[in-house]
């Protein structure tokens, strides 16, 4: 059970990664942006023939994040120079890329299982270290002696990753160049009237924001220990179920606030995931099932308990005017 | 200032839809000069506020601001010379991001965008000090969010917004008609002082008859993508609704009925 959770945390820190280039595209630039479901696997993809073909597994994650970087432009030009609607042009770039990542991989899998990875690299840099018997020495003490995690390595440092893109995230996202992105979102005529050439924004958040997915994508690949070309498929309800977890259940007042939520939001879905999957009669091809559901949840929930909220708010003011209108009837009388 | 010369422009050509938008229009303004626009629905008033701000480009004609011809320029690149508001005040300001960083999006008009910070210590003192002089408290809520504030509020920040970084050419697009009467009032009287505080040179429509005459130093009036009346100086002081409504019924002579009912 702990060591699942402990997987969970993992896979949910890198999953965050993608989550953060979802909320890019679709909470500031309210652009639902499908090419997430290719570009993340043609970061799968560029990293894992790279890593094949000998190259060291940093450039090859480097040229995984430019892949998803030019797929998003792909999308940003076909919205803004090309005029199609940005549900449409997601989905084409995503058709296409289909074709690409099997071009790139020239297999519809790749095993990366034996190769040396950035995965494998932080973990013998984290072997010297000697910090695992540490925290499992902690973990001892608390009781948990009895399944202990093989490597703390993955857990730190995708949670410092996570953490430094999104603490860069929400710097962009404050300067000159940010606060016009996400105008472009929010009110597009207004910023137009403000000289800036939201066509250009657009592109540059799909940009960003894809790469970010192929990023994740990459580093999915190097920990799993291969690349598929269905690994991509229910990415982008995966994001938004991270986003609107996230939101729902740590508030979004603030865009620092907001995308720290997504983070957490990221491994709360792959926590809920995996408690479902212990579910005798749930196997893995329910866990699109589960995702499914897990947005409608969290979409809906809210909602519910707000309407709630206010019915007793409501409730609790008539009696207190009820009250106050015997009293004064009494004092009359 | 502004030139605008012979502007034709035409709506689905060919098509039994086609529409004039506008014919051959001529418009001088001089610096720091205030005219108010009038005219019925479709007479090309908004037609002209966006070709003026390059939403819409001419078919035929020039637009020249500042001596630079710009009749080719797209409207972002445009809008470095040209502050707008627009009737509705929900389109001025981004709900979702605090008072102060829409101050920053509009201080950020004149130059080009970078990877500073938008909302630094300096500028928020300069946008504070500008705030306070909207005397609606804005300057004490610099962190809340746009959406928050009132219909008024948020057309009076956009006003200001508008005319923060000295545009060349200030464009009114009946921004007061969707206030209530005191707000309105609010939003005309902080127009009429920043116009002249500034000597902005400003282009505003109005359907309010009254306001196109209390406001600005040259008034005129389109119909079917012309204009067909033009008052300047002296005449445009000693104007009258009355006088506007004779002149009106004199260059058109029919149909007075039912302009009455949608100019006054």
């Amino acid at each position: 059970m702990f060591s699942a959770l402990f997987n969970s945390f993992e896979s949910g820190m890198i999953y965050a990664i993608m989550a953060l280039g979802v909320y890019l595209t679709f909470r500031i630039l309210d652009f639902p942006d499908m090419t997430v479901e290719g570009s993340f696997v043609t970061g799968a993809s560029v990293a894992a023939i790279m890593i094949v073909n000998g190259f060291s597994p940093i450039v090859a994650t480097f040229c995984a994040m430019v892949a998803g970087f030019i797929a998003g432009t792909m999308t940003g030009l076909l919205h803004t120079k090309g005029k199609i609607n940005p549900l449409l042009a997601g989905i084409l770039m995503m058709i296409a890329l289909y074709s690409i990542n099997l071009r790139i991989m020239g297999a519809s899998n790749i095993p990366l299982l034996s190769q040396t990875t950035i995965i494998t690299n932080i973990q013998d840099a984290w072997a010297g270290t000697g910090l695992d018997n540490m925290l499992n020495g902690l973990l001892s003490i608390m009781g948990l002696g009895d399944s202990l995690p093989k490597t703390w390595a993955i857990l730190i440092v995708m949670l410092i990753v996570a953490v430094i893109i999104q603490a860069g995230m929400s710097a962009f996202l404050k300067t000159e160049i940010g606060l016009a992105l996400r105008a472009t979102g929010d009110n597009e005529a207004m910023v137009k009237s403000f000289s800036a050439h939201t066509g250009n924004m657009k592109i540059l958040g799909l940009a960003i924001g894809n790469a970010l997915v192929a990023f994740s994508g990459s580093l999915v690949a190097q920990y799993n220990g291969f690349s598929d070309i269905g690994m991509g498929i229910g990415i982008i309800v995966i994001g938004l179920a991270s986003v609107i977890i996230g939101e729902a259940l740590f508030g979004a007042k603030t865009i620092a606030r907001a995308t720290l939520a997504v983070i957490g939001g990221a491994i709360i879905y792959r926590i809920v995931v995996t408690l479902a999957l212990r579910v005798e009669f749930l196997d893995t091809g329910d866990v699109k099932l589960i995702t499914a559901l897990i947005v409608v949840g969290a979409l809906v929930i809210p909602k519910i308990s707000d309407k709630q909220k206010e019915k007793s708010r409501k409730k609790k003011r008539l009696k207190e005017l009820q009250m106050r209108h015997i009293e004064t009837l009494s004092k009359g009388g | 200032m502004l030139q605008l010369n012979q502007i034709y422009k035409v709506f689905n050509e060919g098509t039994p839809d086609e529409k004039l938008a506008l014919g051959n229009l001529e418009l001088q303004m001089t610096k720091g000069e205030f005219v108010t626009v009038i005219g019925s629905n479709g007479a090309g008033k908004s037609t002209l506020m966006n070709m003026i701000s390059g939403k819409i480009l001419p078919d035929a004609g020039e637009v020249i601001i500042d001596g630079e011809n710009v009749s080719t320029i797209e409207e972002h690149a445009r809008a470095k010379m040209i502050g707008r508001v627009f009737q509705d005040p929900m389109l001025g300001t981004a709900p979702h991001m605090t008072i102060e960083e829409n101050m920053a999006i509009a201080y950020g008009r004149t130059n080009r965008r970078g990877f500073g910070f938008g909302v630094t210590k300096k500028r928020k003192a300069l946008f504070k000090e500008s705030l306070s002089t909207l005397h609606l408290g804005l300057e004490n809520r610099m962190s809340a969010k746009v959406g928050l504030l009132s219909g008024g509020e948020r057309q009076a920040l956009s006003l200001l917004m508008a005319t923060f970084t000295d545009p060349k050419i200030l464009l009114l697009d009946e921004h007061t008609a969707a206030l209530d009467p005191s707000r309105a009032e609010l939003v005309t009287n902080l127009t009429k002082e920043i116009v002249e505080k500034n000597q902005l040179t400003t282009l505003m429509v109005t359907h309010n008859m009254q306001q196109a005459i209390d406001l600005g130093n040259s008034l005129i009036m389109m119909d079917k993508g012309q204009i067909i009346f033009e008052a300047r100086g002296v005449e445009k002081q000693e104007l009258t609704v009355e006088k506007l409504l004779n002149e009106f019924q004199r260059i058109k002579g029919e149909k007075m009925l039912n302009d009455r009912a949608v100019l006054i």
